[in-house]
């Protein structure tokens, strides 16, 4: 047992510290401190930023152009982008489709794909969700038919995160409707500029614009565009959700959080009194450190276990549980600390008039959002269903 | 980082765990639990021997271990079988006898039993508001006063006493025949003892205990929280068991999704409790011991509870009956949490700091 990292880690962690107190422009994490939506352009230039220094496509082998980094070393580069209040890496074209074309793709799609996914020449969305399919994934509709050398697709797809930014989407979609579900499923690469496609945004509980729905209507895709064999696709789908369920646990932004519920907890006041010497708030915000303290070591035992076995397992699912329900208490308190201050809709008030202290403005917006956390990348419901499986094998 | 035992712990680890499964069986463990004196020797001499004692001491101290692991080890064996041997005191007592500079190869080979007395009725977690006074006494002191719950007192040889001595809690060995000793059983198993002290004669050993008592109860929470986890996996693995096998409406129970995602939430809060305890353990003796010790012993008496009583919810009325193991592991966890500062006592610290 030894909890401490290796001098080498600490080195690295000086590396990434130093790195983003000298390179971060302000103005990002201004935008990221504020916890509005994040501009294209902001996202863009911090992927060129990483990209510049190699630090981009942190789950990348170094043979893709990937830093070859340990699970240990992206935790801390993690950590490290929290604390320094970077954006996040958008994850579809780089954490998600990635590992699908290193794993599963052809020489000629890993070539032409992965650097452009590096550059930020393809900005990927991912096309999953249908409107009948949410949890039950497997039962999506959307239809691909083979004419020739093309794929016909025929369609909905939703919840298509900054698709509007995008201009690649990466598809689950149905090749064969006469087996079992899970059996006729096909992952396919297409080009949003192809006629037939229609993106329209999807207003949100808070009033933002993150997501979309993806309509498709005869849309012709070359059968190139197909990664592994006709009908894989839900091996592969599988296999991404394993990817997206590495640092699930949102460990980085809940200390974030937790330190901005501190902080405006000294601040704002109630009755003349700052709101941390109320003993009811101070046990809420208490309760919920503990709980992420817990987290940070369930996080690090899981993380050692991967890496002693080459891969996730599935009580990462623990960790979605957990840590999304830690993250969205901390977004609860971040809003109940502002009282009727965290009412008036972001961006109606000037800074000098708003109640809410600066950086507060979006808290109700921002607990309104983060309720997405539970339900997204398999619902913490999903979450239990697999480890009743798998865990508990009942 | 490395979350693996050391070799050492390990076969210690194994050595204690074929011990009790093999020679301890519930029906041996709840004899001895629930009577009178609440212990047995035999088993105390064999935990002995197997080291389970010299585990708990530095080697400065005549032991071979000390640290948190080395106590969460011995203890996470002790909890998964509901060990009531007053082991708990031996490792408070060496902390105490460690910062007092006073030998220890008596308690260490498990020939003197040692229990710590500083709970009062009115004083239970913690030092300010002891009532217990001790004044000098020709060429020692003197102690009045009265100790309640003092667990393992019921077998103790000697008594290690807080009391108020010139504006300082002060630490006291005093023997347990030199007071008045009322050994009881307790709910969830083992003994404890009401000692009242009528200028009873004691050996000062520490002018002023706090930061001592405070090492001592860091210690003993590391030991309480392991020894949770330690019955939490047993009583988790019972109940899933029970999901598998009993059946109703024709299916096991276990096919409930009501069921399964509650089962699925004790996992989840049991792998918390497990890191917490490890961050706790790797943190004792170190100057945030007390703040991860408070949020440990929070955490678990929380999810203490919540295996208890989803357990036995989850077995329905098996699990409300004397017979049935499940029902005293059930006990153990929720009275676990009255033991050297409960949920809100703790949360209060971390808070405070």
């Amino acid at each position: 047992m030894d909890l401490s990292f290796t001098p080498e880690e600490q080195a690295f962690r000086e590396e990434v510290r130093a790195f983003f107190a000298e390179n971060l422009p302000r103005e990002m994490s201004d935008a990221v401190r504020a916890g509005g939506e994040l501009t294209k352009d902001i996202m863009d230039r911090y992927h060129a930023l990483l990209n510049d220094k190699g630090w981009l496509a942190t789950t990348w082998p170094e043979e893709f152009g990937g830093p070859g980094w340990s699970p240990v070393q992206r935790h801390i580069f993690e950590e490290e982008a929290c604390r320094a209040y970077a954006p996040r890496i958008v994850p579809f074209g780089l954490a998600m489709l990635g590992p699908v074309l290193q794993t599963f793709g052809t020489k000629e799609q890993q070539d032409h794909y992965l650097p452009r996914i590096l550059s930020g020449e393809d900005w990927w969305c991912q096309g999953y969700s249908e409107p009948g399919a949410g949890s039950d994934l497997a039962s999506l509709k959307t239809r691909a038919v083979r004419d020739g050398d093309h794929y016909v697709i025929n369609g909905q797809k939703t919840w298509t995160t900054l698709g509007q930014h995008a201009n690649w989407i990466f598809c689950l979609v149905r090749t064969d409707p006469d087996v079992k579900q899970q059996q006729g499923i096909s992952f396919i690469l297409v080009d949003l500029a192809t006629p037939g496609i229609e993106m329209r945004p999807i207003k949100l509980i808070e009033g933002g614009h993150e997501v979309n729905e993806v309509f498709f209507t005869d849309v012709r895709v070359p059968a190139e565009n197909l990664v592994g064999e006709e009908n894989q696709g839900w091996t592969i789908a599988k296999f991404l959700l394993t990817h997206e369920r590495t640092n699930i646990a949102g460990v980085g932004f809940s200390m974030q959080s937790l330190e901005e519920v501190k902080a405006l907890a000294r601040k704002v006041m109630r009755n003349g009194r700052p709101l941390i010497e109320d003993p009811l708030f101070a046990a809420r915000v208490a309760q919920v450190e503990i709980d992420l303290e817990a987290m940070k070591l369930t996080n690090l035992r899981m993380l050692y276990k991967a890496q002693k076995q080459g891969a996730p397992g599935p009580e990462t699912s623990i960790l979605k549980i957990k840590g999304t329900v830690i993250g969205q208490e901390l977004k609860d308190l971040a809003r109940r600390a502002l009282g009727p201050a965290a009412a008036p809709f972001p961006g109606m008030l000037s800074a000098n008039l708003d109640p809410a202290p600066e950086d507060a403005a979006h808290n109700a917006a921002r607990y309104f959002n983060n309720r997405k956390t539970s339900i997204f990348g398999g619902s913490n419901e999903i979450q239990r269903n697999i480890l009743t499986k798998t865990m508990l094998e009942l | 980082m490395d979350f693996d035992l050391t070799e050492d712990r390990q076969m210690l680890s194994d050595s204690l765990t074929r011990y009790l499964r093999e020679k301890y069986p519930f029906e041996a463990r709840n004899k001895a639990a629930y009577e009178a004196p609440y212990h047995s020797q035999s088993h105390w001499e064999a935990l002995s021997e197997l080291g389970a004692l010299y585990a708990l001491a530095p080697e400065e101290a005549g032991g071979f271990g000390g640290s948190g692991f080395d106590i969460s080890v011995v203890f996470e064996a002790l909890g998964g079988v509901l060990c009531p041997e007053p082991v708990l005191g031996a490792l408070m007592a060496s902390r105490l006898l460690v910062a007092a500079g006073v030998d220890q190869e008596a308690l260490l080979s498990g020939a003197e039993k040692y229990a710590v007395a500083t709970g009062e009725i009115d004083a239970w977690y913690g030092l300010d508001a002891i009532g217990t006074q001790a004044k000098a006494s020709g060429d020692g002191h003197t102690l009045s006063g009265r100790k309640s719950v003092v667990y393992g007192g019921q077998v103790a040889d000697q008594l290690l006493v807080a009391a108020q001595l010139d504006g300082n809690v002060a630490l006291f060995q005093v023997a347990a025949t030199d007071a008045s000793v009322t050994g009881y059983g307790m709910i969830d198993g083992g003994g404890a003892a009401e000692v009242v002290l009528e200028d009873a004669p004691g050996t000062l050993l520490l002018a002023d205990a706090a930061g001592a008592l405070a090492d001592a109860a860091n210690a003993g929470i590391v030991a309480l929280c392991a020894e949770a986890v330690g019955a939490m996996d047993v009583l988790q693995q019972m109940t899933v068991e029970y999901l598998r096998t009993r059946k109703q409406f024709g299916v096991a129970i276990g096919k409930f999704q009501a069921l399964q995602h509650r089962a699925v939430d004790m996992l989840t809060e049991i792998e918390q409790a497990r890191s917490i305890t490890i961050k706790a353990a790797a943190e004792l003796g170190g100057p945030q011991a007390a703040r991860y010790a408070s949020m440990a012993k929070n955490l678990i008496g929380r999810a203490g509870r919540l295996v208890a009583e989803e357990a036995i919810q989850m077995h329905g009325g098996i699990a409300m009956t004397w017979e049935y193991p499940g029902s005293h592991y059930a006990k153990r966890l929720v009275m676990i949490d009255a033991q050297l500062g409960d949920t809100d006592y703790h949360l209060s610290r971390v808070m405070a700091a």
